[in-house]
């Protein structure tokens, strides 16, 4: 995925905009690079629902354990399970082979930041 | 991005340019400003000791000189590991417990001499350990924390000698022996021990030599730096306890596993008579090592199960990067403490298989 194709939760998870059909979401290079060497990430199974803000998995470091939220509410259409064996992923490539849920939701998300928006959040974080 | 989680307060060691130059991500650790990564990441920084030499600033840890006329007899007293039988130049790892056999801390115990002796304790307890030691010392003999005077920097892995043999004649050195030296008119105190499960050596100096010697081992192009989170899941690997984690005042080295440190057929020692009793009646619990079967990782303080029941909890769990498996050590029930016995550790809201396997993990020179 294209970073300019997402938007972006302040907890740093993107979701796919204007996907044809379930909405792609991971967490970002920013998050990843945070986190460090990524050794496990917990996920939902399809057919599990979840709001908007609500945590959904868990993304595992060395050293510690992280919740993921649900940038839009849906319903898990798939889960990405090339991460059970190979959590790095997420690292090597958090937009594209690291997505973790396709989730389908009704609507456009809102209330999430695009990347213009984002990278400014980001010069506001360090 | 920030790279320090440092608190206002935080100590620096005399390598904290070096760490931040560095690109260190910073971390608070017992009061101390310490690197918990370099930006190749926790993983890489593992493999590397295990393959070849990383450097690890451990100026935080403590270092209490003991010294006078019956040193000897008086650092007997406070450990359970028959530090009597050391010889001038020799280093030693002993639990120092209380009178109910439960651990204060453990350590180095070395020997210069019959009248000089230093220990060498974690950084989380150098207070409560020197308020202990002093309490415990007969009249006569000295103490004296030296610990913010002395900077420590440790060279590890099957490289290390290769490494520092450029400067110091290493092929003297035996494990849990040192020396002391100069390296390029730095004085140095060079023992071959470590935390890391590999062949190492640990370097104590002054605190302005530090940096200096830092930046003269940098140099080495086999050499890189490591910060605490590799620390941790090497000596997790080794099946080295940690104090805080394994071993605390609540557990005795023969529940830990560390019976071997433990000498009850010779000298009196602080907790000797809780630890022969224990013995006679064999400890209730045992610090065992599990692997897990399910996906998850288990980690400090989540429960352990066995047929449903809640029998213990995990006090160290990681992600091992040699062996590639989730691994963690427990206390369990004496019954329940063997090689093959089915858990469940529970994280979060599952309840995932593991099963007890032997340790340490893993061994020098089988990865």
């Amino acid at each position: 995925m294209k970073p300019e194709e997402l938007l972006y939760t302040r907890d740093h998870e993107w979701i796919e905009k204007n996907a044809d059909g379930p909405a792609r979401v991971g967490i970002t290079a920013f998050a990843a690079g945070e986190l460090g060497d990524i050794v496990y990430v917990e996920l939902p199974e399809p057919g599990d629902e979840f709001e908007k803000g609500e945590d959904f998995g868990n993304v595992e470091s060395v050293k510690a354990v992280s919740p993921l939220k649900m940038p839009a509410g849906g319903k898990i259409a798939e889960v990405n399970t090339e991460l059970e064996d190979a959590p790095e992923l997420v690292n090597q490539s958090p937009l594209d082979k690291g997505w973790m849920v396709k989730v389908e939701i009704s609507g456009e998300p809102e209330g999430l930041m695009d990347l213009a928006a984002y990278e400014e959040y980001l010069k506001e974080q360090s | 991005m920030s790279g320090d989680e440092t608190r206002e307060g935080s100590v620096r060691t005399p390598l904290y340019d070096c760490h931040v130059e560095l690109g260190a991500r910073m971390v608070d650790f017992c009061g101390f400003a310490m690197p918990v990564q370099y930006p190749g990441g926790i993983i890489e920084e593992h493999r590397h000791v295990r393959s070849s030499c990383g450097m690890f600033d451990l100026s935080h840890m403590g270092e209490f000189e003991i010294s006078g006329p019956g040193a000897d007899r008086a650092v007997r007293q406070l450990v359970t590991n028959d530090s009597l039988a050391l010889v001038d130049g020799q280093v030693l790892y002993t639990p120092m417990c209380n009178e109910r056999g439960t651990i204060v801390d453990d350590m180095l115990v070395y020997r210069y001499s019959a009248d000089k002796w230093m220990l060498v304790v974690n950084a989380s307890n150098i207070a409560k350990d020197a308020a202990w030691v002093r309490e415990h010392l007969p009249e006569g003999i000295s103490f004296t924390d030296r610990s913010s005077d002395v900077a420590l920097i440790a060279l590890q892995g099957p490289e290390a000698a290769d490494v520092l043999g450029e400067w110091v004649a290493v092929d003297e050195i035996a494990p849990f022996h040192f020396t002391e030296t100069k390296i390029q008119e730095h004085s140095v105190l060079v023992s071959r021990t470590g935390y890391t499960g590999e062949d190492g050596f640990e370097l104590y100096m002054g605190n302005r030599s530090a940096e200096p010697l830092w930046r003269l081992f940098l140099k080495d192009r086999r050499v890189r730096p490591i910060g605490l989170g590799a620390r941790d899941t090497l000596r997790f690997e080794a099946k080295l306890m940690l104090y805080g984690n394994d071993i605390d005042d609540s557990t005795t080295p023969l529940e830990a596993g560390l019976g071997w440190t433990v000498k009850l057929d010779g000298e009196d020692f602080i907790g000797k008579d809780a630890l022969l009793a224990q013995k006679a009646e064999k400890p209730s619990r045992r610090l065992v090592g599990f692997e897990m079967v399910g996906k998850g990782i288990a980690r400090h303080g989540y429960p352990v199960f066995c047929e449903g029941e809640e029998v213990g909890h995990v006090t160290s769990g990681s992600y091992s990067p040699t062996l590639e498996k989730n691994l963690g050590l427990a206390y369990l029930p004496r019954k329940l403490a063997k090689k093959g016995t089915a858990i469940e550790i529970g994280i979060r809201k599952r309840r995932v298989p593991a099963v007890v396997v032997k340790t340490p993990f893993y061994r020098r020179g089988t990865s």
